[in-house]
């Protein structure tokens, strides 16, 4: 009877979430900042994919080589494609004017974006584009309808086709896709494209708060050591509260 | 405090006690201050107030070092602090946690009063500099709210500034007198961050002022009785209340134990989780501020969303916002009428009746609620809840002069139990 319950809530649970956002399911990215060879790949992938267009105008060069235990040849010769230097920020040329002109829309810095969206957010949004002839790029994707952005990853990931709902007509809004199908293979099998997804979004959930390992380590001895006083603090006043009647 | 200075001074003590009233400012504010002895968990939050409005000048000051008021640096230099400069984060979100600790913290030490009948003469004038306090902590939090230039910062004073808006007559151009453009604009931020720098010192002042009308009627107790009137000597004063104790050491001693605790629970808050799921920091805000994209959802930071929930609750009457704004600052003014709708013969809420404790837990409730539905989008549902709760929370001032006639009391008794 017990087993029952627990199976038929197990079995509600992703309805209820469904139902409960009204959104997109985003799929949960495991985050590691601690994982430098992950930031190391994500950082590799993000100024060879991503960069020509998505700025990170509050991070640098420098910063980001330090953190992630990249030297600094490493950083000139694999990840630094201007003529930056090494304490810049990790700004691009392309004006805010091109990317109206090219896109619809001004492309966002990206510095933040896991702290406005959420890491969960861009894991998903990366893997979610699918093919759509209505728009400018013929694709559009399932965490942002109507997006501007082309799928710059295809070539890796291949292309996804939208799955509509049984009864549904072609051409019905993102809310009744039921889910996103492979119709042509890239050049990387679907468990190599959902890790370096991951790499990406742990980067720039690294970028969006880089003291973030650091925060949490400190944090653990700022609380011990108020532990410590706390005891003392709690002593001193038992001693001279104990003839208060 | 009768007892004042009656040993000289000598030595450099002395030297100043000539020149400067220190020794007896120290013993009339701290030595010899006798407070009851029964004050409970309920008083740490008078000291943390305290320590939570040092925290927010000192650590602003250090912000405002390296901080931009301009539309265009503002963003870009909180995000230098965050990022460039030594432990600017730590500064940073202690600040932003600081806000909403500080607010914690403010209404705890307000719901204490309203317990013990802190407010009740002859605490008036106390209770009256105290929500002059907390007005001006609202003007500072919203003032310091536009200082990001974030998503939120920006339209969320949009949303209160065009309040004003709402005033009948004059209303449009209030409303561009307060934000020095017809939009929210560089402008309007250097004016806020002026205001959000000066109004801190204010409400330095204002506690100030808070203490010496404290200590002029002497602190308030879990059972309402005034220990200046009871029964005279103690241990170290023949002429001091019998229910007193010297304010230092004890108090002081106790207060720190909750001042560690406070800081444990701030440190967790700073060092594990500064955005509180979205509470304490808003995630639309780590957005620039874009006039030309409105979110989708406008919500003002949590402790200002039950005086919102009120806003919205109050529907549009001849075409115009104008009676929501005035239910909304009447929650707030209808605060300082308090010590007199109360008419209860007896102060503290040991003593009071069940009519007393239903209408403080119904309060109680009907300010959370209301904060909770602040956050959320308007439905129609959520606002008829917004309604019956504002309903609620006006219900028991306006009420109080009728139900706190007719309860029944307990007897109190003649010194503070233990």
């Amino acid at each position: 009877m017990r087993a029952l319950f627990i199976a038929s809530v197990l079995f509600l649970t992703p309805l209820l979430a469904t139902a409960a956002g009204g959104h997109v399911h985003l799929e949960k990215a495991n985050i590691d900042l601690t994982d430098q060879a992950s930031l190391q790949r994500g950082a590799k992938y993000y100024v060879n994919y991503c960069m020509g267009c998505h700025s990170l105008q509050y991070m640098r060069y420098n910063r980001m080589a330090e953190d992630l235990g990249i030297d600094e040849m490493t950083l000139r010769q694999n990840l630094m494609f201007t003529d930056a230097k090494p304490g810049d920020l990790m700004t691009i040329s392309m004006r805010p004017e091109d990317g109206e002109k090219w896109f619809g829309t001004a492309v966002p810095d990206l510095t933040l974006v896991t702290r406005w969206r959420s890491p969960d957010w861009v894991y998903t949004y990366l893997k979610s584009f699918y093919l759509d002839d209505t728009r400018p790029y013929g694709v559009n994707n399932l965490v942002f309808p109507q997006v501007g952005m082309p799928h710059v990853l295809s070539s890796l990931q291949g292309v996804q086709k939208a799955v509509l709902e049984p009864g549904k007509e072609e051409g019905a809004a993102a809310a009744k896709i039921a889910g996103l199908e492979l119709v042509q293979p890239g050049s990387l099998s679907p468990g190599e494209f959902d890790a370096m997804v991951l790499d990406l979004t742990n980067f720039l959930t690294y970028v969006g708060e880089p003291m973030r390992v650091e925060r949490q380590r400190l944090g653990i001895y700022v609380l011990l050591f108020l532990g410590l006083f706390f005891i003392v603090a709690y002593a001193l006043k038992k001693e001279y509260w104990k003839d208060v009647h | 405090m009768s007892a004042d200075t009656t040993t000289e001074t000598t030595g450099f003590l002395g030297w100043i006690d000539k020149r400067f009233p220190l020794t007896k400012v120290w013993n009339e504010h701290l030595a010899q201050y006798y407070a009851p002895k029964n004050m409970n968990f309920w008083y740490f939050f008078g000291s943390l107030s305290i320590l939570m409005l040092v925290i927010q000048i000192v650590t602003g000051i250090w912000l405002a070092m390296n901080y931009k008021p301009s539309a265009t640096d503002a963003f870009a230099s909180v995000e230098y602090i965050m990022r460039d400069v030594n432990w600017g984060w730590l500064i940073r979100y202690m600040h932003s946690t600081g806000a909403s600790f500080f607010f914690i913290v403010v209404y705890l030490h307000m719901f204490r009063a309203l317990l013990y009948g802190s407010y009740r003469k002859p605490r008036e004038l106390l209770w009256i500099f105290g929500v002059i306090i907390y007005l001006a902590m609202m003007a500072t939090a919203f003032f310091g709210y536009l200082l990001p230039w974030g998503q939120m910062s920006y339209w969320g004073a949009q949303v209160i500034v065009n309040l004003f808006a709402a005033v009948p007559g004059v209303g449009e151009e209030l409303s561009v007198w307060v934000r020095g453009d017809y939009v929210i604009s560089d402008i309007t931020l250097n004016r806020f961050f002026a205001f959000h720098f000066l109004l801190p010192f204010v409400i330095a002042a204002l506690v100030f002022l808070h203490i010496v009308a404290l200590h002029r009627v002497g602190s308030n107790n879990p059972d309402g009785v005034e220990i200046k009137y009871g029964p005279k000597g103690n241990r170290w004063d023949a002429n001091a209340p019998a229910d007193g104790i010297p304010f230092h050491p004890y108090y002081t001693v106790k207060d720190i134990v909750g001042v560690v605790v406070l800081l444990a629970l701030f440190a967790a808050v700073i060092f594990f989780w500064p955005t509180v799921g979205g509470l304490f920091l808003e995630g639309p805000n780590f957005q620039p501020a874009d006039p030309l994209k409105t979110p989708d959802h406008i919500a003002p930071v949590w402790y200002f969303t039950p005086f919102y929930a009120m806003l919205r609750a109050v529907p549009p009457m001849f075409g115009s916002q104008f009676p929501g704004v005035v239910v909304m600052f009447a929650a707030i003014l209808i605060l300082f009428f308090l010590p007199w709708l109360d008419r209860s013969p007896v102060k503290s809420v040991r003593y009071k009746g069940p009519l007393f404790k239903f209408a403080l837990g119904i309060f109680a409730v009907s300010f959370v609620v209301l904060a909770y539905l602040g956050l959320k989008p308007a439905d129609p549902l959520l606002t008829l809840f917004a309604q019956i709760f504002t309903a609620l929370y006006f219900a028991f001032f306006l009420l109080m002069p009728w139900y706190s006639k007719i309860d029944k009391t307990k007897p109190v008794p003649e010194r503070v139990t233990q």
